[in-house]
This record gives structure tokens, C-alpha cells and sequence, in this order.
């Protein structure tokens, strides 16, 4: 199977990552809200009034700057490596558990471990080994 | 109102930043999880760089009173590991490596209007709340 390459960038990684971390911090001084996107995601469609709107509004601003991207700057690169039926199971698998474990790549991952969260260190290395056993398995199995 | 366009505002640098490094991309982010060949370590630089501004920012932002538009902060405050922590994370660490996308990557990739991507973005929507719906309601 030839899996399609990228390059190693560090200096974009950083610089977006800045940007991610800004997003943390600015959510958080304005709202009082940590910037987990799982939960963000499912409260838009489960809360009511302010707490959906607010939330409503981060997903959109998410949706718009890949339209402001895709009109200003240019192509957004979004190449998946498996089939449709694959990524149904990987779409069911994220949404069911980053809800069950409270938490994602963002919330755990950014806020949680900068504020040294238990719990979001432990879902961060779990989510990281299962992912990268995952992909290993279907990559070199 | 004020409100919402801040939550707006932290949406667009999120997405920003996703875009950016690449992130909106499921390919890159499996080659960082793919060790082997052509590992792609750029996801490490992005997690990296969002903690060096968020761990101080955060310790500062705490430091005040209240935050601009709301009356507290309302930050987890749990230190219970439980099954469901691990299960949860588990679940969604194998679905993240099957298909390279974690929720904001994924809402990112909505605006590439691929059918692939919009099949994974329906299945996440479902799940969520499937998860929603099955757990007990607190008493």
C-alpha cells in the first residue's frame, strides 16, 4: 500500500501551535471555558440557549477560517489514507469516545496538560498509544 | 453578544492554526503516527508550541477573578481516573489512528466538502450523541 508522504515542518507546526495555544488562552480569559473541541462539538447540538450559541459560534469560526483559507490563501490538503467504510468506524469510535473519555486531542492534549491535569495526562498518553498501535497495525500487519 | 463573537474570534485562530501546520491533513497526522519510513514528526511541534503558550497562559488567565464575558471560570476540576476515562480515550484513540482526523482537524475538513470527510463527520456527530443519549442521567 503506498501511503501518501508529507514533510517535516517544523517551523508550521510551531506557528500553528502558537495559534492553537492563543485560542486556549484567549477562550479562556473571555469565556472561562477550556477549548476542547469534543466537547464543544457535542454541547452545540445538546445544550440550549447561550451555552449552544457559544459554542456554535467556535465551530463556526473553526468551518470559516478553512473558508477564508480556501479563497484567500488557497488549497486546503485534506488527503485520507482509508475507505469511506473505515472512516464511518473511525468517525463512530471518535465521537463515542472522546465523550466517554471526556475529552480530546485539544482538551486533554493542549489545555489539560498545560494546566498538568491527572486525568488529561492519562487520556492523552492512552489516546496517543492506542493511536499509534492502531495505525502501526493496519500500516506494517 | 460580545460573548459569542469571542467564542467566534478563538474558533477562526484554532482553525487557523490547524490549517497552518497541516493538521486539517488525516495524512500527516498518521505519518506522526506512523513511525516507520517517512515519519512525519510536525504534530509534535504543534502540540509543543499550543503548551508553551497555553501552560503560562492559563496560569495567568487563573490568576484573575473572573473571566471578561462570564461570571467564573468553569474549569474540570475531577482527579478520578475511571474506567470510562480510559475506555473513552482508547475508543477514540484507535478511531484517530484508523482515519488521522480528531474532532477540530475534522470540522476543519467540513469546508473540503469531500464526501469521505463528510461521512467521517457524520459518523463522529453520531457517536457523540449516541454517547449522549446511553449514559445515565445524573440524579
Amino acid at each position: 500500500m503506498n501511503w501518501t508522504t508529507t514533510p517535516f515542518e517544523p517551523l508550521a507546526g510551531l506557528a500553528g501551535g502558537l495559534l492553537i495555544g492563543s485560542s486556549v488562552v484567549l477562550l479562556l480569559y473571555t469565556l472561562g471555558r477550556i477549548a476542547g473541541i469534543s466537547g464543544i462539538a457535542a454541547g452545540a447540538m445538546t445544550q440550549h440557549g447561550i451555552e449552544r450559541y457559544w459554542r456554535l459560534a467556535f465551530i463556526a469560526g473553526i468551518v470559516l477560517s478553512a473558508v477564508l483559507y480556501m479563497v484567500f490563501v488557497g488549497d486546503l490538503q485534506v488527503q485520507t489514507q482509508m475507505s469511506s467504510a473505515w472512516l464511518v468506524v473511525a468517525g463512530l469510535l471518535v465521537g463515542f469516545g472522546t465523550r466517554l473519555g471526556s475529552g480530546c486531542t485539544s482538551g486533554h492534549g493542549v489545555a489539560g496538560l498545560s494546566r498538568l491535569s491527572p486525568r488529561s495526562i492519562v487520556a492523552t498518553v492512552t489516546f496517543m498509544a492506542a493511536a499509534i498501535v492502531t495505525t502501526n497495525i493496519i500500516r506494517h500487519l | 453578544m460580545r460573548a459569542i463573537i469571542a467564542s467566534l474570534i478563538c474558533g477562526l485562530l484554532f482553525g487557523f492554526g490547524l490549517i497552518v501546520s497541516g493538521m486539517s491533513n488525516p495524512a500527516r497526522v498518521l505519518n506522526f503516527l506512523d513511525f516507520s519510513a517517512n515519519w512525519d514528526a510536525t504534530l509534535a511541534f504543534v502540540m509543543g508550541g499550543a503548551i508553551l503558550v497555553a501552560a503560562p497562559g492559563m496560569f495567568w488567565v487563573r490568576k484573575r477573578s473572573k473571566p471578561l464575558f462570564a461570571n467564573k471560570f468553569d474549569i474540570p476540576t475531577s482527579k478520578t481516573i475511571d474506567a470510562k476515562l480510559i475506555l473513552g480515550s482508547a475508543a477514540f484513540g484507535i478511531g484517530w489512528g484508523i482515519s488521522g482526523f480528531c474532532p477540530g482537524p475534522a470540522v476543519v475538513a467540513i469546508a473540503s466538502l469531500q464526501t469521505d470527510v463528510l461521512l467521517f463527520v457524520g459518523a463522529m456527530i453520531v457517536g457523540m450523541l449516541a454517547q449522549h443519549w446511553l449514559k445515565p442521567k445524573a440524579a
